[in-house]
């Protein structure tokens, strides 16, 4: 343990299922997060199909810090950070478009889309032609990675790769990224980023993401009224009356999902029976998927998250979300959503709307998270609430190794809260890497797969 | 002798183009909800784009667009009416205790009126909002912006059915959007 730091061992006491609230709170923790997590953990940027042509780019963000995610000429795709190598100024203040250079409004550098610094006004006379230019690029991330479209990125140099970042999530994570009909990737986003800010730590809908299975009243509303994917009744689908319900997590990793596998021989329930166009094209879709993918195919997804900040959610809606951290009390949150690339044009619109209603801030839905992670932050910030910690002990020590179920075995520590109702098993397990994060100096000692593999 | 007849009517029809806005804005504020509904053509369009940052000359990109893009709202009366209801449950926690709204509407504007000031039918209306939402103890909002309105003339009534709404920012600085614009 680092001396001289705020945070520190028992802050997250897994044991007894105690997390005090100064991680959410604290702003000197916070500060160190910021260094610990999120320059180390791997981030996502963005979507290729958000950047199709060279020279196309999208302003997206890592941690506090604004980045650039751009195609250079040969089609590379990179991301930046977007600050001028000379005084720091923004390269690009445009949240997306087309250009051949990033030309800095303060003093006139010029970057090309590969990075390269190719402009210095005055290089001759003011610098006397002896400024190296080769070394003064925009800071490029240390690595990338595009899996199924989505774009991923660190600035950790020692990371280990994403896939191996990944681990056997990655099953999870194709449910969010592969066609709904079972084939690889073929998913793409729809115009237009949600952002928005939201008063609460990240790690409020970060762990609400990772699987709060309990947090039903909080939607009471939404389900009186009935905003469901057939037109009405629960916002979810019907599929969760006959499947087994699991929370999966990787505890050596820190990615966690809900998931729900069906039964072997049923067929999965009908949804989206407002429209007879969609209503067909996802039946003929479940059924291909259970062709294609055999007996996974019966797994379908519910709230995840890639540690540490990145959201995912493969069904309604289906969608990205990163939770930007913006300072301990405020988050910035930014939404893609994604449909089947060929889907025909009546399920995209249909979609788009059932998402809009769903999610984000104007979402029936989720404007009642973010009541509840307002205030839940602002009343955890006193001098007597921080003395209380909160607790996440429902279901310690009923996971399961190796759970199978009707034939199924599934990748990750899993817990059923088929009828248990719920359990916090998979946000421990946030918390679990993130102090991991916080405590570790560096990617040796996190990443603990390999010794086990030794 | 000069005839002003057409400037009357225009005048009366700007007169009860800014009453019908006004009345609008007061049953929101009244948190008369099922009043405000009725309002709406049971065909209205309810639009507000996002907007992005673009370089001069692409503006053309600064809005998503409808029916197309995600927007922060592209809807029908049906979910405006599911929006409505989900108030009226009293436990929707996001409007639960209900928030204090204040609507100012200004710069009313009569861009077209068919098919003529003195028999109208149809008129389109741009004007200015201001909304002020306090709730709970401190925390306070607000969101400035312009409306561009169709109303329509229906068995004697004026009703909303087309309302396009362009909220002056990018980042939407309000955690959520529970209310009427």
């Amino acid at each position: 343990m680092a001396t001289g730091r705020r945070y520190r061992g028992g802050l997250v006491d897994l044991r007894t299922g105690l997390i005090s609230r100064e991680i959410f709170v604290n702003e000197e923790i916070y500060a160190e997060e910021l260094e610990r997590v999120f320059t180390r953990a791997w981030l996502f940027v963005g979507h290729e199909s958000q950047i199709p042509k060279p020279g196309d780019y999208f302003v997206s963000s890592m941690g506090e810090e604004s980045a650039i995610l751009c195609r250079d000429r040969e089609e590379r795709v990179h991301v930046f950070l977007n600050s001028c190598r000379h005084r720091g100024m923004k390269v690009c203040r445009y949240d997306e478009g087309n250009t051949p250079v990033f030309t800095c409004p303060y003093h006139g550098w010029s970057y090309a889309a590969d990075g390269k610094l190719v402009g210095v006004p005055f290089f001759r006379e003011a610098y006397h032609g002896k400024l190296d230019r080769s070394q003064l690029g925009l800071v490029e991330v240390a690595q990338l990675a595009t899996y199924k479209g989505s774009v991923w990125a660190t600035w950790d140099p020692n990371a280990p790769g994403f896939l191996e970042y990944l681990g056997e999530f990655r099953r999870y994570l194709d449910l969010t990224l592969d066609g709904w009909d079972g084939r690889d990737g073929g998913t793409e986003v729809l115009g237009g980023v949600q952002k928005w800010l939201i008063p609460c730590n990240w790690k409020f809908p970060a762990e609400n993401f990772s699987g709060d299975s309990y947090h039903n009243i909080s939607h009471r509303s939404v389900d009186m009224v009935g905003i469901g994917p057939s037109g009405s009744g629960r916002r979810d689908t019907r599929e969760r009356l006959v499947a087994r319900r699991l929370q999966i997590c990787f505890p050596e990793r820190g990615h966690q999902t809900g998931v729900y596998v069906l039964p072997k021989d049923q067929p999965t329930p009908p949804a989206y029976q407002q429209s007879p166009v969609v209503s067909e094209y996802f039946k003929h879709c479940e059924e291909e998927r259970r062709r294609r993918r055999g007996e996974w195919g019966r797994v379908t997804g519910s709230p995840g998250e890639v540690f540490p900040n990145t959201a995912l959610h493969p069904r309604q809606p289906r969608t990205f979300a990163v939770w930007h951290p913006r300072g301990p009390h405020q988050t910035e949150v930014w939404r893609w959503y994604l449909v089947d690339s060929d889907s025909p044009p009546e399920v995209k619109d249909f979609l788009r709307q059932y998402y809009i209603r769903y999610s984000g801030p104007a979402g029936l839905t989720e404007q009642d998270d973010m009541e509840n992670w307002n205030y839940a932050h602002a009343a955890s910030r006193g001098t007597i609430a921080r003395r209380y910690p909160y607790t996440y002990e429902q279901g310690m020590g009923f996971e399961v190794e190796n759970y199978e179920w009707d034939g199924l075995r599934l990748p990750g520590s899993v817990m059923d809260i088929t009828e248990a109702k719920s359990s916090e098993h998979n946000l421990r397990n946030l918390y679990r890497r993130w102090a991991e994060f916080m405590d570790a100096e560096s990617w040796n000692e996190l990443a603990t797969w390999r010794a086990l593999a030794r | 002798m000069t005839d002003h007849s057409d400037d009357v009517a225009h005048l009366l029809l700007q007169q009860k183009i800014e009453s019908f806005l006004y009345r609008e804005a007061e049953l929101l504020d009244e948190r008369r909800y099922e009043e405000w509904l009725a309002l709406l053509a049971e065909d209205v369009r309810y639009w507000m784009p996002m907007r992005r940052n673009v370089k001069f000359g692409e503006l053309e990109r600064e809005f998503t667009r409808e029916g197309q893009d995600v927007n922060w709202f592209d809807e029908g009366k049906e979910t405006l009416t599911r929006r409505v209801q989900q108030i009226l449950t009293g436990v929707h926690w996001a409007e639960e205790p209900l928030s204090r709204i204040c609507h100012m509407v200004s710069n009313v504007q009569i861009l077209d009126v068919k098919p003529s000031a003195s028999a109208p039918s149809e008129v389109t209306v741009k004007s200015r909002f201001l909304i002020y939402r306090n709730r709970v103890e401190t925390e306070t909002d607000i969101l400035v912006g312009k409306r561009e309105d169709v109303l329509h003339r229906i068995d004697g009534h004026w009703k909303l059915r087309r309302r396009k709404i362009v909220l002056d920012q990018n980042v939407l600085q309000v955690k959520n959007l529970t209310f009427f614009f």
